[in-house]
Order: structure tokens, then C-alpha cells, then sequence
């Protein structure tokens, strides 16, 4: 017995010391609020996950994750049963899960977490990331500007937390700037995953009179539903959504997470891990531009592609001047904002009608 | 040639077998899925039913879970009871748990940042009354207009979950929330808090008021003049009117008790294991209490156990899920499978099966 402690507290000694230089293998668990089948927003998490066993073969075990986990109460238990089956690293895939995250992290102080979009960490061992999606918005909404016939944009927005607001005025100051006429109309489904509310979301703008819609939700549905009307187009979200090209399909946002997620899993094997807080956007690859479409005229193309390079390029899609909903001045010409405040977003830009629900 | 013959009363035995056997069908049932989804049956039924209780990694921390689950569960699911007894459907018990969530959430915020013994009792009080205010809209409205108690009942949880957006976006956000829906934590607000009352058992006062519901509803039908006229509406609607049972009384009742019940339930959950009003708040307690109320057969002690068993399915089939890489619908179509097979195999507690021709 003596022995077998003795052998257990050299086993433990090695694998102690091994953490601090790395580790010969990692167990990386990933929590979805989706399912993989989405086809956005989960789905290209999971091509991440499918990435890192690509890229890293026997080295890791990333076949743990778990669909479709409720934002509350729930996601505390299933984190917890996932640091004690022995995960290193767990990716949490939603901004719902923020305060569960930095809950569970404080229970486990040698597990990994990392949290997608959130701005929580309350622990050494919590990292955030997130995309800048708004810089993928800015080049949707220059297609739209040029593309809608009727100068009615629809969006369909998730929550109305920053995140999304950052999208919504985003490309709408890129639609002004191409089409001085256009209005945008925002419907709020208040719910990331809800192919039913999203088609119904869609359905309601195209009665409007709207045929370009975004959406900020997780589904094809919307596309779906734009089929269904001539002339109406709309954008693929998190994911190409590529089985509605050429239209209504005319372009896409991609999130492509595979990289970040290749280099936390890549740093916890070769014992660099540092907690930290990532925002990448465009020039980093984060943020995709999927093809344009024929459907859309050369010029439309060539002006997207334009903004799509600046972008890249170190323009920031909000640079004054700019004023706020109200008419109050917001950014001075040639002003930019901090990363701050982009993250505490709560207000429209002046021109968006409609106030965000308070 | 198998023939189904009418008994002529329900058989006792086969009404406390049934439970069992639907359990032992749905692990075939369920186990041949697996299978065809690639994964091993056996080790795939262990882990749901088996991994939560005994195996050393989870267990400890598995099995209080099983409690806080099974705590709103049982709750909710023994006040239905009563009522689908007597022939009266409550289908919208998740409308009188948000809204119960809600008025109690909205009283503890009230008093936000005073320290006082009282806030939470009157929390307690108010999640319930918000509750069975909710249930009276659907008591009401049959009792004087006889509309359809299932209809009202069950489209007003669209409604009570509209309120519930609203409320995490509106009156009850977090004003130092930095612009994010939701209330402030509850259960980071000592005097509004429903922690756990010893550590590491998942015992708080929902699991609490949940065995005192379940000892309550056993004396209430077995001992008491309501609890006579609830089981007489329910087998004999006629002879409970010849008797003197009041059909208005018995639904404003059984409502009334039943939207209580799964008020309070709201509100333990919301200042308690979930600590905030949030826009998915609502996690589908008040329509799987009712799958756990027929699993129960309707029976107090019967509910106790089936709630537990609801809450065990979901902790393993969470287990499941990620050890085992199971998909999440495969879980749902295995608690569906539950239910199912409790409805087809109830059949015999009510029929006789025969072997021959008719006569």
C-alpha cells in the first residue's frame, strides 16, 4: 500500500512538474449552445474543434463537447461534470454562459476555461475571445446599400446586447455611406437558435417591403425564407451557408475559429499558456468574407472588396464623423473608438429608427 | 390471435408495474437507438442511469445535482397532480413558474441593498401568489365563460415567457449591468438568496417545500374531505354533483394549488440555483413536471420517485452526451421514449390481453 502511494505521488510529482512545460497531452472539451447541425454559429465551432484534432492528432483529445446547452442554471452542471472527467482546456461557446464560466473556473483552478464573447475574468485561469464581426458587417452593408431596390434593409437581431448593436450600426453606416436613402427595420427574435422565430423574423421584414436582410441568429431559416421571394437576398451568418448560393446567398460572414483555437490548445502543449483577452477581426483571419456572388453586379463586388481590404488594411468601420441616434455628436471626424467602448455599445447611430429595447 | 378485453375495473397490480416496465422498455428501446447510432448500448444506459449515483469521479458531485433537478419537478408536477385527478388540465404550469419567478424576483429587488430576515419569506409569498394569479386567469374564464381550461392554460406560457423578456430587458435589468439583459445575481444578495442549506447535498428550500408538498398532498387525498372530492370528480363527475361537490369550487381550487405551487418553484429557482431573471429563465420545468406527474401516476410518493428519475435521465443523459458523444436529441427521444411507453403500456392496467378469437 505504502508503495503504491509512494508510486502514485511520483506519478503525480512527474505530472505536475510536466504542466509547467507543457503537457504531452491535452483533453479539450467544447460547450455549444446550438446544435453542430446549425449550420452557423455551433457549426463553425465544431469545424474548429474538427480542426484541432487535424492539426494535433494523438496529442489531444478533443472528441468531448456537448450541443445545445441552455444558458443558466444547466451550463454550471454540465461545465462542472466536464472539469471532473478530466478535461484541460474547455471552450464555452456562448455569451450566456459568463458567469457560469468564471463560477465553475474558481472550483478547478488547474482547468482551462476559455469564453467566447464575453468580457468576464474573474480568475487566472479565464481567457475570453471574440471576433469582430462588426468589420464583416461593414462589408454586408455595403452590398446591401448598393443591392436593395427598395432601400429597406431588414435585420433580425438576437439580444440586443452589444455585441449586436455593434453589427446593426455597423452596416447600416455602411449602406448610408453607399445609398444616402436607405432605412433599416430591426426585429429582435431573443433567441440565438429558433429556426421557426427566425423564418417567422424574416417572413415579417419581407412583408415590409424589405429585400436585403442580415441576420444576427444562428439559422438557414432566414435564407430560407428569402428564397421564397423573388428579389430578396440576404447574407450567410458565422457559417457560409453556402447551399443558398448564387442566391438568396450573395455573400457571407464566416467566424473561423480553427486558428485560435489550433494556438490555445498548441500553447498548453508546449507550456506557453497565458490567460488573456483575444479580439481578432479581418486582418487576423477571424472574420471571413465568403464569395460574392454573381449575383451581384461587378461594381457591387469590386466597392465590397474595397472595404473588405481597408478594413484589413487598419480602417476601422466606425470613424467619425458620427452622431449618435439622438443627434448628440459621438465621434469626431476621423475619430475612432476605443475597444471599450465598442464592447459597452448601447445606443444606434443617428438615421436607424426604432429604439433598442430597454 | 392476442385480444384485448376491457376489465372491469383498473388493475391495482398492473397500475404500480407499469412505471417499472415502461423504465425497463424505454432502456431496450433506448439501448437498440444507441446502437444504431454506433455507440454501446450497455455502456451508454450505465452512464445515464448508472454513472450520476456510484461512479467515484461524478458521483459526489452528481448526486446532490440529482435533488436541485428533481426539486422544481416534483414540486410542480405534485400540484398538477391534483388537478388532472379531477379532470381538470393544467397544461401552463411553465407560465405560473416564470411568472412566479418573476413576482418574487421582483419583490427581493424591491428591497435591493437592504439587509433584513423578511425579504425572503416575502419573497416566498409573493412567487406564490404571483403563480396562482396567473393559474386563476384560466380558472376564471372556464368557470364563467367555460372556455378550455388546456388552451388558456397552455397559450398563456407564450405570454408569461414574452413577460419574462421583457422584464430581463426592462423593469427588473441589472442597472449596473453594463447594458447586458438580466436581473442582478439574487443569490448574491444574502437576504434574498436561496443557498444550499448544507453544503454539498443540493438541499434548498425548493427541495424542502418540495418533500413537504408531496407529505401534504398524501394526507390531503388520503385523509381529507377535498382530497375525496377530487379523486370523485375525476372517477365519477356525476356522482361528485349528486354528493355535493361543487364543480366552480373544485377548479378554482385545483388551479388555484397548482399555479401556487409552480409559482414557488419559480421563485425558489430564480433566487437559487439559477440567481437571476434572465431571458432563458424558462428551462421547460412546468411541461416535463407533467410527463413526471403521470410517471408518478398521479400519486404523491409516486411523483417523488418519478421526479427523481426525470432528474436522473437528464444529469446522466448530459453525461452521456459528452463521454459517450451521444447527440442531444438522441437523449430527448430517450426521455420521450419514457413517456411513451408509460402511455402504451398503461393499456394494461386497463385491458385484459386474451388469447383466441373474439367470441
Amino acid at each position: 500500500m505504502k508503495k503504491l502511494l509512494l508510486a502514485t505521488a511520483a506519478v503525480l510529482a512527474i505530472a505536475g512538474g510536466a504542466s509547467a512545460q507543457g503537457m504531452d497531452k491535452v483533453k479539450a472539451c467544447f460547450v455549444y449552445v446550438g446544435p453542430i447541425g446549425d449550420g452557423g454559429w455551433t457549426y463553425q465551432h465544431d469545424q474548429g474543434r474538427l480542426a484541432v484534432i487535424e492539426e494535433f492528432g494523438d496529442r489531444v483529445d478533443a472528441s468531448t463537447y456537448q450541443e445545445s446547452v441552455p444558458e443558466g442554471a444547466d451550463a454550471e452542471r454540465v461545465l462542472t461534470q466536464m472539469a471532473l472527467s478530466g478535461c484541460n482546456i474547455i471552450f464555452t461557446t456562448s455569451f450566456g454562459y459568463m458567469d457560469q464560466t468564471n463560477n465553475v473556473a474558481a472550483k478547478f483552478p488547474n482547468v482551462k476555461f476559455e469564453h467566447a464573447t464575453g468580457y468576464k475574468r474573474d480568475h487566472a485561469n479565464v481567457s475570453t475571445y471574440d471576433a469582430r464581426f462588426y468589420e464583416g458587417r461593414a462589408v454586408m452593408g455595403t452590398i446591401a446599400g448598393h443591392m436593395t431596390e427598395s432601400n429597406k434593409i431588414g435585420y433580425i437581431g438576437s439580444f440586443p446586447i452589444p455585441e449586436v448593436i455593434q453589427g446593426i450600426n455597423s452596416s447600416f453606416i455602411a449602406a448610408r455611406k453607399v445609398n444616402p436613402d436607405v432605412t433599416m427595420s430591426v426585429v429582435w427574435a431573443y433567441t440565438w437558435f429558433d429556426p421557426a422565430k427566425e423564418a417567422d423574423a424574416a417572413k415579417a421584414l419581407i412583408e415590409q417591403g424589405v429585400d436585403v436582410i442580415l441576420q444576427h441568429t444562428d439559422s438557414t431559416a432566414p435564407l430560407a425564407e428569402a428564397a421564397k421571394t423573388e428579389g430578396v437576398i440576404g447574407f450567410g451568418q458565422a457559417s457560409d451557408m453556402s447551399e443558398f448560393k448564387p442566391s438568396p446567398r450573395v455573400s457571407s460572414i464566416i467566424d473561423n475559429w480553427a486558428p485560435y483555437y489550433i494556438e490555445r490548445i498548441g500553447a498548453l502543449l508546449d507550456g506557453t499558456y497565458e490567460q488573456k483577452a483575444t479580439w481578432a477581426g479581418i486582418a487576423e483571419g477571424e472574420v471571413e468574407i465568403g464569395e460574392i456572388t454573381d449575383a451581384v453586379p461587378a461594381e457591387v463586388k469590386t466597392a465590397a472588396e474595397a472595404v473588405r481590404d481597408a478594413i484589413a488594411g487598419g480602417q476601422h468601420p466606425f470613424t467619425g464623423p458620427l452622431n449618435k441616434q439622438d443627434g448628440s455628436a459621438w465621434l469626431a471626424e476621423g475619430e475612432t473608438p476605443d475597444d471599450g467602448t465598442l464592447a459597452g455599445m448601447n445606443f444606434y447611430v443617428e438615421g436607424i429608427t426604432g429604439s433598442i429595447p430597454q | 390471435m392476442l385480444r384485448l378485453e376491457k376489465r372491469a375495473s383498473p388493475s391495482r397490480a398492473w397500475g404500480m408495474a407499469t412505471p417499472l416496465l415502461a423504465v425497463v422498455l424505454t432502456m431496450i428501446a433506448g439501448g437498440i437507438m444507441f446502437a444504431i447510432l454506433g455507440k454501446n448500448p450497455v455502456e451508454a444506459i450505465r452512464t445515464i442511469f448508472w454513472d450520476p449515483l456510484f461512479n467515484p469521479q461524478f458521483a459526489a458531485y452528481s448526486r446532490p445535482q440529482l435533488l436541485v433537478k428533481a426539486g422544481p419537478l416534483i414540486l410542480i408536477a405534485v400540484g398538477l397532480s391534483l388537478g388532472f385527478r379531477a379532470g381538470i388540465w393544467n397544461i401552463g404550469a411553465e407560465g405560473q413558474y416564470i411568472v412566479g419567478a418573476i413576482t418574487g424576483a421582483a419583490v427581493g429587488l424591491a428591497f435591493y441593498p437592504t439587509e433584513a430576515w423578511f425579504i425572503f419569506p416575502l419573497m416566498v409569498i409573493s412567487g406564490a401568489i404571483g403563480g396562482l394569479l396567473w393559474a386563476m386567469i384560466p380558472a376564471v374564464l372556464r368557470t364563467a365563460f367555460r372556455t378550455n381550461e388546456i388552451l388558456v392554460s397552455l397559450l398563456l406560457v407564450y405570454v408569461a415567457q414574452s413577460l419574462l423578456s421583457s422584464m430581463a430587458l426592462g423593469a427588473l435589468r441589472n442597472p449596473q449591468g453594463g447594458g447586458f439583459p438580466g436581473s442582478r445575481n439574487l443569490s448574491q444578495y444574502p437576504a434574498a438568496a436561496n443557498p444550499e442549506l448544507i453544503a454539498g447535498t443540493g438541499m434548498h428550500w425548493g427541495v424542502v417545500a418540495a418533500f413537504i408538498a408531496v407529505i401534504f398532498a398524501y394526507i390531503l387525498l388520503q385523509r381529507h374531505m377535498l382530497g375525496f372530492s377530487i379523486r370523485l370528480a375525476g372517477q365519477a363527475p356525476r356522482a361528485a354533483r349528486y354528493a355535493g361537490v361543487s364543480p366552480t369550487r373544485l377548479v378554482i381550487l385545483c388551479l388555484g394549488i397548482s399555479g401556487a405551487l409552480a409559482g414557488l418553484a419559480g421563485l425558489f429557482e430564480v433566487s437559487g440555483p439559477a440567481g437571476q431573471i434572465s431571458i432563458d429563465f424558462a428551462s421547460g420545468y412546468g411541461f416535463t413536471a407533467i410527463i413526471v406527474a403521470f410517471l408518478g401516476r398521479l400519486n404523491p410518493v409516486g411523483i417523488l420517485l418519478a421526479g427523481l428519475l426525470m432528474a436522473l435521465t437528464y444529469i446522466g443523459g448530459e453525461l452521456a452526451q459528452f463521454m459517450l458523444g451521444l447527440p442531444a436529441a438522441a437523449i430527448q427521444a430517450f426521455q420521450g421514449m419514457l413517456l411513451f411507453f408509460l402511455l402504451a403500456v398503461d393499456l394494461l392496467s386497463n385491458y385484459r390481453i386474451r388469447l383466441g378469437g373474439a367470441k
